[in-house]
């Protein structure tokens, strides 16, 4: 075998791959359909700064990771490192694992900056955060970068009672940046065999006092907002703008209806859970990307046709594995992984210990997502709900119209 | 059946139906349990709007709705909408 010189060895390397200058591949990162940026350095490189949006994977990493991120062999792709030698190698080791359209980065990082061409340092999460989330980091799809995602996550919960005690404090507890909790109601003692937001020496105390204590005694890097005042519709709108995801543990229908009219018009997903004796449900409204509660409602069944938890009463347990599934699919959402629930509804029978699902559809014809967000207006809930069925059907159709 | 009409039919969780069709299925259902008749169809006799069937886990509102065809293996599924979770 001949010698070959590590500079004849890049050159000729650099034969077989294609190039694209720092102005081409900005090009392309503002495009819309924007190539994957991919950062081969090492770590303390790429904390001094790097490309928006580029994934980090040390090049010798690349071969296990790529796929994570990139799994579609067809997918462009352009690589960069500090040079573009680094990336060189790597354009080459990715054509070999059968990627079609990779791209090497042309004078690499270095010559990217001199262009003028925007970039970003890193957040990194602190010491304690670190070993705080270090269950999470560890996980690929979640990471460090999830991981504050995470914490510049805001949720809303509506309802601190028996869906919203696992979901808050699991969601507490995973590091969601920003909390809020809506609740007007005070812990009574009969709230305690399943709303474990709450202990038996915070009776008479608001719920959301006593959620803001549970939280917090968790983890208090948790931001928490507070809500006391019942949603209408005059306040729905400033209460759920700018969360990212609502986690839906109400126990009537008015406040179901308003919030998902209200989620629509906001465009913020709802993970909505019901629960009844031994049943439950779960599923999330994602605007006018699956059905609405509305799609799959309608209308609301008369009061005397409905009865609540406090009537009907529920296993405490059952609002834990609720509410769990939808603190489960909030962290989904906010981190874009896995299937979230949307348009399908899981449907869990305690006392047969069954899971199914059901599957639900976009309603072409819905009096509320089928309209654009600005023609989405507010009904009076209260009476909505409180009509017999024939006579709501009037309204809705005057809505309809109207 | 749902929770919430089980009472009604003698507190079965499953019930056996006669019908070829969802319409038939129901008619035959309510025609041994008349109580369960107004929570499911409304006076001329469609489901009511807050009353969801599903057909091997299919909405049938959004198929041939009561006049899905129903076989001896078809399982059906009656939802009621339902509340429960915390007042607010």
């Amino acid at each position: 075998m001949g010698v070959v010189s590590p500079r004849d060895h890049l050159a000729a390397v650099k034969q077989q791959i294609r190039q694209i200058s720092a102005d081409r591949a900005a090009e392309l990162l503002a495009s819309d359909a924007a190539p994957a940026f991919i950062d081969v350095r090492e770590r303390d490189e790429y904390e001094q700064g790097f490309i928006p949006g580029a994934r980090h994977i040390p090049r010798g990493n690349l071969e296990s990771r790529i796929e994570q991120h990139v799994s579609d062999r067809e997918a462009p792709i352009v690589i960069y490192c500090a040079a573009g030698n680094r990336s060189a190698y790597a354009a080459k080791t990715l054509a070999e694992l059968g990627y079609a359209d990779v791209v090497s980065l042309e004078g690499g990082f270095s010559r990217w900056k001199q262009n003028g061409y925007q970039w970003r340092l890193p957040r990194a999460l602190s010491k304690e955060q670190f070993e705080r989330y270090s269950r999470h980091v560890l996980i690929p799809e979640v990471g460090e970068e999830g991981q504050l995602k995470l914490l510049d996550s805001k949720v809303l919960l509506i309802g601190a009672g028996g869906l919203g005690s696992p979901a808050a404090l699991y969601l507490a507890a995973a590091g969601v940046g920003t909390l809020g909790i809506i609740d007007g109601d005070i812990v009574d003692r009969s709230n305690l065999q399943r709303q474990i937001l709450h202990t038996e020496d915070r009776i008479g105390t608001p719920k959301v006092d006593s959620a803001e204590e549970a939280m917090k005694a968790i983890n208090p890097d948790v931001n928490i907002v507070k809500y006391t005042e019942r949603l209408d519709s005059s306040n729905v709108l400033d209460v759920i703008t700018g969360y990212d995801v609502i986690v839906d543990g109400t126990d009537n229908f008015p406040t179901r209806y308003l919030l998902n009219d209200a989620s629509l018009v906001a465009g913020i997903p709802v993970v909505h859970g019901s629960i009844y004796q031994f049943e439950g449900s779960a599923t999330v409204y994602k605007p006018f990307e699956g059905p609405c509660y509305r799609c799959q409602y309608p209308e609301p069944p008369p009061p005397e046709l409905a009865p609540s938890c406090a009537e009907g009463g529920v296993l405490g347990v059952l609002p834990g594995v609720i509410g769990t599934i939808q603190a489960t699919e909030a962290i989904k959402l906010l981190l874009g992984i896995g299937e979230p629930l949307i348009g399908r509804q899981l449907r869990y029978d305690a006392l047969a210990m069954e899971f199914f699902e059901l599957k639900m559809r976009r309603d072409p014809h819905c009096p509320v997502c089928s309209k654009d967000p600005s023609e989405i207006e507010f009904i009076d809930y209260e009476q909505f709900c409180a009509m017999p069925a024939r006579a709501a059907t009037a309204t809705t159709i005057e809505e309809a119209v109207a | 059946m749902p929770p919430i009409l089980r009472q009604a039919v003698g507190g079965a969780r499953e019930v056996d139906a006669n019908g070829a069709t969802v319409r038939e299925l129901l008619d035959d259902l309510t025609g041994r349990y008349p109580a369960i008749k107004g929570h499911l169809l409304d006076e001329g006799g469609e489901l009511n709007r807050f009353v969801n069937v599903y057909v091997n886990n299919e909405d049938v509102r959004l198929g041939n709705g009561l006049d899905t065809s129903v076989d001896s293996e078809s399982t059906v599924i009656v939802l009621p909408a339902m509340a429960g979770g915390s007042p607010t």
